[in-house]
């Protein structure tokens, strides 16, 4: 995080690089990393993917990059203003107040979300440089793990994800680094985040966190960046491993992919948010014959999303090469709870214990 | 022969019981069908009266809802007024009418139409109705409670008396009758709309049963031009026309008879006619019996004639057709209104008929539903049957997608926001029926229906490839003008810098010259502003012929710097759908948007040839 000097000069520098352009009588033009499956790289340091070398050059010859530039500029001066006066907004906040800019507003939250996430790559800060911050997204903690959270009074406060929580679980806040939440302690020996509510609850009510030692992260379908923040920095400051735990199907192989390497639209933070030693407990293919799960046959979109995996660099391993033309040969999908035909405690009791002790 | 006196024009034909026992076969086939039936009938004959005497019509129509099912059905008009000695035998005997036997191109059924109505009034209502009719030249109206005696089939006149009435001259009939009152698409409202859209000239007003009252103005002010009455084609005539022209002439032989009653024969062709039919020429009609009438057609058929004369069509016109568009659906803030086509004249059996469309497409119409077609015969609004008419025909079989419509296969009537107005012209056209609710799709018609509205798409499609370009070239005069003056802006504003001089950029973008019509107020008038803005990166001179209407106007253009504007306001206001054309020389053509090189033909003052920039 950068302090707000810093974050305002990176936001006037893009001004600045704009008015050079236009004084000197030249053709607007801004250039920043292309946020392309073809432009990431694995950083074999970190073991995450992130850009790479290639640009996209956007320019104010044609009207939709030059739209793209008033609006920058908009924004820019939206969040300098916010800086100056020391206030912060949602993202959706933002979208809404982009209604008074008439011709420059932004037509759906997406335009928006996109357009903070161009920001970042060009400045290489973050949304919460900015002072912008996501919707709540309400993702949930159980498990044996105690943190701190500063609360609206500004004071500290200590919480136990196992103790101190309902059968929901511990709401993770938007805000999950180290000047909001501290991590104190924990007693386990995995993270074990998974997909779907109902798979949550089943491995609470099964007692999975207190007869595996598990800490249980209820990740909302594509989690959101707090969430694989707090996963990253559970991993990273307290050496907890992370198992992730998803359907059979190519959405969920996504899933796994942006919190083990990154996902395409955020690898600019890679290194912040991906935990590269995470591992895949979800359905596979192979499980889908193995134990023959109840399953549905592959929508259009599904194959098409598979055959894209066997393009994106992030799947170029012998075990997601192997799965995924194994599910597009068989043209079936299953979802974590089909496990369920075999009992409501066979994912405890089986399922999952078979699938760590492969790993080990 | 002797001149023939107006009253005797009326023949006589004892039909109104039949007819009161199959008047389904006039269009009262319903209780909603026999309403319309009745509006349509009085009107027609108002509108057909005001034509023919120069009149400009004001019509109103007042539908009052008696009891359940009942109605009294009241139009007025401003026409002639009908001399009071003939009104019963106008009213009041079925197949008198001014026009049987008569090759006119006309409105209303054959005299049969306005008695049917009342004959209709009088069995469901058991009333007569009631007639008030003034000419100008009478010091009073004359009101008649009258009603038909079916079996000798003849006026039953209740009383006649003269009334005080403050209009100088009209007729008003009220007549009361089952019926069933409804709107929508086969409603007399609808009718009454569409009767305005060909009589632009025509005040129409209408009251619905529940008193809501609307008024299509004129927006005309000239009568329209009645049609001639011209004598039949030989080409057309049947055996049994040739039978009664004989049966009632007063000539003495075959060879004069044929020379006087029909057109395009003289002295000599009727020798030749007759020749080739081998009968003789001094045959008094009288002996004309059916042999002899098969051998005259054979012998006309034998004859090479003059084809008809066009002089009996009564075109709408294109003027009252682009104002009549204009006015009933200026509501819908159309983009093109397209400028109204007449078809060439073309025969059909004998008799010359003609086709007139005109179009209006775009703005708030809906572009996901089916064109609206206006179907019309003889200016009567057709609203029945449109499955088996030949507009709908000609209609269904053109392929409308080279267009830019969408149409199933390049069948059926095509999805799009237009609306379309077909008028098919001539006196005897062949209807599907004795309503004269549909034409009847003869090929000779559906092609020349075909080609008109092929003619009318045309311009549609010039149009479209216009408004494309127009749209590219606005998005980016947008760019230039407000997108990248506003990026210089908004960066000098975060970094509390003056405002940077974009222009370089703007014409590195541009490099055009823009040429566009702009619309401005003043005093609650429009008028058209011609801008020309140099984009270029260098000073640019031309000269520039701006086509306004029927006005053109030579600009002359010199020195322009680069980002400066020319500005020119037309002193008079702009009409509705009005749209200037601009046409260029002297500047590199590809240097221009917004205007067309100007074809070398038409020369302009000033002309300079033209030298390359670079």
């Amino acid at each position: 995080m950068s302090q707000r000097n810093d974050t305002e000069d990176e936001m006037k520098r893009i001004a600045k690089i704009i008015y050079d352009q236009i004084s000197q009588g030249e053709i607007p033009e801004l250039g920043m990393k292309a946020r392309i499956r073809e432009n990431i790289v694995l950083d074999p340091l970190l073991g995450v993917w992130k850009y790479g070398d290639q640009e996209v050059r956007r320019n104010a010859k044609k009207m939709d990059g030059a739209q793209f530039m008033a609006r920058m500029l908009y924004s820019i001066q939206f969040i300098t203003e916010m800086l100056k006066e020391s206030k912060s907004s949602t993202l959706r906040e933002m979208y809404y107040i982009s209604e008074g800019w008439k011709d420059y507003k932004f037509h759906a939250q997406e335009e928006s979300n996109l357009l903070v996430e161009d920001m970042e790559v060009m400045t290489t800060l973050m949304r919460e440089d900015f002072h912008l911050r996501p919707e709540e997204n309400g993702a949930s903690i159980i498990g044996n793990i105690t943190l701190e959270e500063k609360n609206r009074k500004g004071e500290f406060k200590r919480i136990n994800c196992r103790d101190d929580v309902g059968d929901s679980g511990y709401t993770i806040p938007y805000n999950v680094e180290e000047e909001k939440l501290h991590l104190i302690s924990h007693d386990a020996d995995m993270i074990v985040a998974m997909e779907t509510g109902g798979m949550f609850d089943r491995l609470v009510e099964n007692r999975f966190d207190e007869d595996s030692r598990a800490i249980l992260v209820h990740l909302k379908g594509q989690p959101a960046r707090s969430t694989r923040r707090l996963l990253k920095r559970m991993n990273q400051e307290m050496g907890i491993p992370v198992y992730v735990f998803t359907d059979g199907d190519p959405w969920s192989f996504r899933i796994f992919a942006s919190i083990a390497y990154g996902a395409i639209k955020t690898a600019h933070i890679s290194d912040w948010l991906a935990v590269p030693t995470a591992e895949f407990l979800g359905i596979t293919a192979t499980d889908i014959l193995q134990y023959d799960l109840p399953t549905d046959s592959l929508t259009d979109q599904d194959i098409s999303a598979l055959n894209a995996e066997l393009q994106d660099p992030r799947f170029m391993t012998e075990f997601w090469k192997n799965e995924i033309e194994t599910m597009l040969k068989i043209g079936k999908k299953a979802e974590q709870q089909a496990l369920a035909k075999y009992g409501l405690n066979f994912v405890t009791d089986t399922y999952l214990p078979d699938k760590l002790n492969m790993r080990y | 022969m002797p001149k023939k006196a107006e009253t005797d024009s009326y023949r006589q034909v004892s039909v109104s019981e039949f007819f009161e026992k199959n008047r389904h076969m006039l269009g009262f086939d319903s209780l909603q069908k026999s309403l319309f039936m009745m509006v349509k009938e009085a009107v027609d004959n108002s509108l057909d009266a005001c034509e023919e005497h120069g009149i400009i019509p004001e019509i109103s129509v007042g539908i009052t809802l008696l009891k359940e099912d009942m109605y009294e059905v009241a139009v007025l008009d401003n026409g002639p007024g009908i001399e009071r000695t003939v009104v019963p035998r106008v009213f009041g005997q079925l197949l008198y009418g001014s026009r049987f036997h008569v090759l006119k191109q006309s409105r209303g059924q054959q005299g049969i139409g306005i008695t049917a109505a009342i004959l209709y009034g009088q069995s469901t209502s058991g009333e007569p109705s009631v007639i008030t009719t003034r000419r100008p030249e009478d010091a009073v109206a004359y009101r008649f409670v009258l009603g038909i005696d079916v079996k000798n089939n003849t006026a039953h006149v209740h009383s006649e008396d003269p009334v005080i009435w403050e209009k100088p001259s009209g007729t008003e009939i009220r007549i009361r009758a089952k019926g069933r009152f409804i709107s929508g698409k086969q409603s007399i409202g609808e009718y009454l709309r569409e009767l305005a859209v060909v009589n632009p000239n025509a005040k129409i007003s209408f009251t619905d049963p529940e008193g809501k009252k609307t008024i299509f103005e004129k927006s005309i002010d000239e009568p329209s031009k009645p049609p001639k009455a011209t004598k039949p084609h030989p080409y057309g005539v049947e055996i049994g026309d040739i039978l009664s022209i004989c049966r009632e002439s007063k000539e003495d032989s075959l060879e004069s008879l044929l020379s006087s009653s029909f057109s395009r024969v003289s002295k000599s062709t009727a020798l030749e006619i007759l020749k080739n039919a081998e009968v003789d020429p001094s045959t008094p009609p009288s002996r004309v019996e059916k042999q002899i009438a098969e051998k005259i057609i054979s012998g006309i058929m034998k004859t090479k004639l003059m084809p008809p004369s066009a002089e009996s069509l009564s075109p709408i016109t294109e003027h009252f057709i682009r104002t009549g568009m204009l006015s009933v659906y200026g509501e819908h803030k159309p983009s093109f209104y397209g400028k109204p086509v007449s078809g060439r004249v073309a025969i059909y059996k004998g008799n010359p008929f003609s086709v007139e469309t005109g179009m209006v497409y775009g703005g708030a119409l809906p572009s996901d539903e089916t064109i609206q077609v206006l179907r019309y015969a003889n200016k009567v609004p057709l609203l029945f049957h449109p499955g088996s008419c030949a507009i709908t025909k000609a209609i269904s079989e053109l392929d409308w997608r080279q267009f830019g419509f969408e149409q199933k296969q390049g069948k059926g009537v095509p999805y799009g926001p237009a609306i379309i107005m077909v008028h098919v012209y001539g006196p005897r056209l062949p209807y599907t029926s004795e309503s004269k609710e549909a034409i009847a799709p003869v090929d000779e018609i559906t092609e020349a229906v075909k080609s008109a509205i092929k003619m009318e798409l045309k311009q549609l499609r010039k149009f479209n490839s216009r408004a494309d370009r127009n749209k590219r070239m606005g998005e980016k005069f947008q760019l230039v003008s407000t997108v990248i003056p506003e990026i210089a802006k908004k960066s000098s504003e975060i970094l509390s810098l003056e405002i940077p001089d974009c222009r370089v950029v703007i014409s590195k973008i541009a490099n055009v010259v823009f040429v566009r019509e702009s619309i401005k107020e003043e005093n609650g008038k429009k008028y058209s502003v011609t801008e020309v803005i140099n984009y270029t990166m260098s000073p640019i001179s031309m000269n520039l012929k701006v086509i306004f209407g029927e006005k053109e106007t030579d600009l002359k253009i010199e020195g322009l710097d680069m980002s400066e504007t020319f500005t020119y306001k037309h002193d008079e206001p702009l009409e509705q759908g009005m749209e200037a054309e601009y046409y260029f020389t002297g500047i590199n053509p590809v240097l221009v948007q917004g205007a067309e090189e100007l074809p070398s033909d038409w020369g302009l003052k000033g002309v300079e040839t033209y030298e390359s920039e670079e």
